[in-house]
């Protein structure tokens, strides 16, 4: 990194990282835009505080990308690869042949050699799982249908990379040698072999990591584990990534793949966790690294002296993409708004493009000058992707109403002669659910949340996907004739339009709701709800109670002094409700309501007053017997 | 003969207020091979495990329900427990016969003299005959009701009282434990803890 020293380096990047992406989260554009921008800002053609090392950083920074796969590949156990088996090669299949079909076609009506053509098109089908994994994670897109769907295509690109690289060498033109000897890897001994050779190498490393991951890894992780430092096995982590890395670049292949499938290997092993959390730290930082370097590596002298070339370039390969991946999506039964979210996400090349192109020029499938040309394109289409998300959650999404919202069909309802409707099942409703039907109530279940309801569908509870916020729904549930809704939606705001609309169309129907805080139960009694239930009041005062009987206070006692507490406090809950929007006057009376009820208690702890009741109160009757005598 | 097996079922709403039982309690605990079971801390929500006091009252020879005499009465909670224990089949009726032979003994409290439980007196009544669902629950259940262990006036009573009580009590559950108690005698007496130095020769 030249003649400037690690410090100073460091001292740049952790700065422009610090400054831009809280600027960036602020303004609503994501913290993969912030460090870009920081990137572009320090590079060579901002303030210039990082030259021509933008480059080396790059590489420097790729162990981001790295530990990431390794990670992702962690989160992979086989089982769940073949679960998601469908959607893996359905889905991230189509869209890597048809995006390299339709490139590829492009490349060649530029006027490319057709081998050629195909390389460009396979490694420009590729998608970057770092921006969109990160975007996705910020903007908490990951579990909607267009999220897991991306997380899909991306797994299967990343996974395509691996007979992608086998591949490439068999698609030269040239020599390979000569341009090898040129290249940066000249030393490493595949450069110097024949094409199928290469790829019986690259097959080779892939084995060899799934036997080492097996066989070595796992004693290893035992040896360490067993003497209970727990940096070492930080250290162990980080030593496997890296040893993993060195591995495959010295046989020329790409690190983040090596890395990917180790994760893999080790997926299934019990140190899964562990490791996960050793290194997740280390792979946010050296991913904010990679996006930095990005923004700083992004040639803008090549760019500007090729600004239409370039900008046809982006524009053409973000619209290809887009045009493939919103077709797939639509033709897969997506709705519009999760289509062009799925679309937009993914319509950018990805960090293996760097890599492959390098590997491609160094294999002679491409010149040097159409792969610089290509990574610059690449590079922008990246940075593009942001402000894409941006603009399909500003400017498009609002045209498709509920923009975040998954939009599945509700589920057409059999079950609606039931007495109780739900509204809600997850931890709360749930166990009122569970607890109506253990006393042979029957309810009819709406819920939002796709995984809940398809998790209950497979352990045999009817539970139906809808939102109880839509009048249809609450009448197809059987709202008409029910005599209880029990509201337990996530969310205030959700919980209020249930109980809006129930109470205006079906004013017949009463309403319990859970709500989450005193305050929160204030806004849900005034949507219109008869009992509003606050979730914790009831387990806190439970763990009050075995506090008090810990300490060695009488059960019974313990138990009604919650229910007296209860009580007074459902009370002066209630009492506060009326005078609760003058803030001044609510805090008044809300300390008042505090100070009365420690009052109170200790009234109750010792037995001086009891302010409505005098149970089991012998004093009185003490004082006034016949022999009143001190106790 | 083997030591009777006793089991104290005691019931207090408020003993964290009670002066009497406090001492009382701490006469049983220090008895050996007494059973002492707080019903209130056992069952604080009424939510009586009727199999487990089933196995401990068969577990036992001799039962006494120790608890204040609340309006002529027991607690709630031991009238939720007879409701909910002395099953119909194990307790009584023509195959309950689980209860048959055991001894049942009931320690009380009363706030008011013993003058005042009578004809001429406020009560009216006499604590045997306020305690007759007892009597007759006994006597389905095939259990021998003993004459009962009454302390009179314990709104009056000062420490010494109180002391006094408490060893009277512990005397008497070691006495019946191990069978020193003059049995024919009692049964003529009102209460138990009459003239308990003769009743434990």
């Amino acid at each position: 990194m030249g003649e400037r020293d690690f410090f100073y380096q460091a001292f740049v990047y952790l700065t422009a990282a610090v400054v831009s992406v809280p600027i960036a989260r602020r303004l609503g554009l994501g913290s993969v835009l912030g460090y870009l921008v920081a990137g572009v800002a320090i590079g060579p053609f901002g303030l210039g505080l990082v030259g021509t090392e933008g480059q080396d950083v790059l590489h420097f920074a790729e162990f981001g990308v790295v530990m990431m796969l390794f990670v992702i590949g962690l989160e992979l156990q086989p089982a769940m690869l073949w679960q998601m088996r469908g959607a893996l090669l359905g889905v991230g299949g189509l869209q890597v042949a048809a995006t390299a079909l339709v490139l590829g076609f492009a490349a060649v009506a530029l006027g490319i050699e057709w081998r050629a053509a195909v390389a460009i098109g396979l490694i420009l089908s590729l998608s970057s799982t770092a921006i969109v994994l990160q975007s996705l994670t910020e903007k908490g897109l990951l579990r909607t249908e267009a999220g897991e769907r991306s997380f899909a295509v991306l797994l299967f690109q990343d996974i395509a990379v691996i007979p992608m690289l086998a591949v490439l060498p068999l698609l030269a033109i040239s020599s390979p040698t000569s341009v090898a000897l040129a290249s940066e890897h000249a030393g490493s001994f595949v450069a110097q072999l024949p094409a199928w050779e290469r790829a019986l190498v690259t097959t080779g490393a892939v084995a060899a990591i799934a036997v080492a991951g097996q066989f070595l890894v796992r004693p290893l992780f035992r040896f360490i584990a067993r003497s209970g430092v727990r940096e070492v096995f930080t250290a162990a982590a980080l030593l496997i990534v890296i040893a993993i890395a060195l591995a495959m670049r010295s046989v020329g292949l790409s690190p983040a793949l090596g890395t990917f499938l180790g994760g893999v290997v080790l997926a299934n092993s019990e140190y899964r966790h562990q490791l996960e959390s050793d290194v997740e730290p280390f792979k946010g930082l050296l991913l904010g690294l990679f996006f930095i370097a990005v923004g700083a590596s992004i040639d803008f002298a090549l760019a500007g002296a090729h600004a239409g070339a370039v900008t046809a370039l982006v524009l053409g390969l973000v619209a290809a993409k887009f045009a493939v991946l919103f077709a797939l999506g639509r033709s897969t039964r997506m709705s519009p708004d999760q289509g062009l979210l799925f679309a937009f996400a993914l319509a950018q090349g990805g960090e293996f493009c760097f890599v492959l192109f390098s590997f491609a020029a160094q294999n002679g499938v491409l010149d040097g000058a159409t792969a610089n040309l290509l990574v610059a394109t690449v590079a922008l289409s990246m940075a593009a992707t942001p402000f894409l998300l941006l603009a399909n959650e500003r400017l498009i999404q609002p045209r498709f109403g509920c923009p975040e919202a998954p939009e599945r069909q509700p589920d057409v309802i059999r079950d609606d002669q039931n007495a109780v409707i739900l509204a809600g099942f997850g931890a709360f409703g749930s166990v009122v659910g569970r607890f109506l039907r253990a006393n042979g109530i029957r309810t009819t279940v709406l819920d939002l949340d796709t995984d809940q309801v398809d998790l209950m569908r497979r352990l045999g509870i009817e539970v139906y996907y809808g939102d109880a916020s839509r009048e249809d729904l609450l009448r197809s549930a059987g709202a008409a004739h029910a005599q209880l809704l029990i509201v337990s939606v996530g969310g205030l705001e959700n919980t209020q339009r249930v109980i809006r609309t129930a109470k205006e169309h079906f004013p017949n129907l009463r309403v319990f709701a859970r709500a989450h805080t005193r305050m929160e139960a204030y806004d849900v009694l005034e949507a219109g709800a008869d009992g509003v239930y606050r979730a914790s009041l009831d387990t806190s005062l439970r763990a009050g109670v075995d506090a008090m009987r810990a300490l060695g206070f009488p059960a019974h006692q313990s138990l009604r002094a919650a229910q007296y507490f209860r009580r007074y406090d459902e009370r002066e809950w209630r009492a506060l409700a009326d005078v609760r929007h003058d803030d001044s006057v609510f805090q008044t009376r809300a300390r008042e309501s505090v100070q009365h009820l420690e009052r109170l208690l200790a009234a109750e702890f010792h037995g001086i007053e009891r302010p409505d009741q005098s149970d089991w109160d012998s004093d009185a009757l003490r004082a006034s017997a016949t022999r009143p005598e001190e106790s | 003969m083997p030591a009777a097996r006793i089991l104290v079922l005691f019931a207090h709403p408020a003993f964290e207020r009670s002066r009497v039982h406090r001492r009382l309690v701490a006469a049983v605990r220090a008895q050996h091979g007494v059973t002492f079971h707080d019903l209130y801390e056992a069952y604080p929500d009424f939510d009586v495990d009727v199999r487990r006091e089933q196995e401990l009252l068969l577990a036992h020879d001799l039962i006494v329900l120790q608890h204040p005499f609340y309006w002529y009465s027991t607690p709630p909670l031991v009238k939720q427990w007879i409701d909910l224990v002395l099953e119909y089949d194990w307790a009584y009726g023509v195959r309950g016969t689980a209860l048959r032979g055991k001894r049942l003994l009931s320690a009380i409290s009363a706030g008011g003299p013993e003058a005042s439980y009578g004809r001429s007196g406020s009560n009216y009544f006499t604590v045997r005959e306020l305690l007759a669902p007892l009597v007759q629950t006994a006597q389905l259940c095939g259990l021998e009701l003993l004459p009962p262990f009454v302390l009179y006036g314990t709104h009056g009573f000062d420490a010494d009282d109180i002391a006094r009580a408490a060893d009277e009590y512990g005397r008497l559950l070691a006495a019946l434990r191990d069978g020193r108690v003059d049995l024919d005698a009692a049964r003529a007496l009102p209460r138990i803890n009459l003239d308990l130095g003769a009743l434990l020769a």
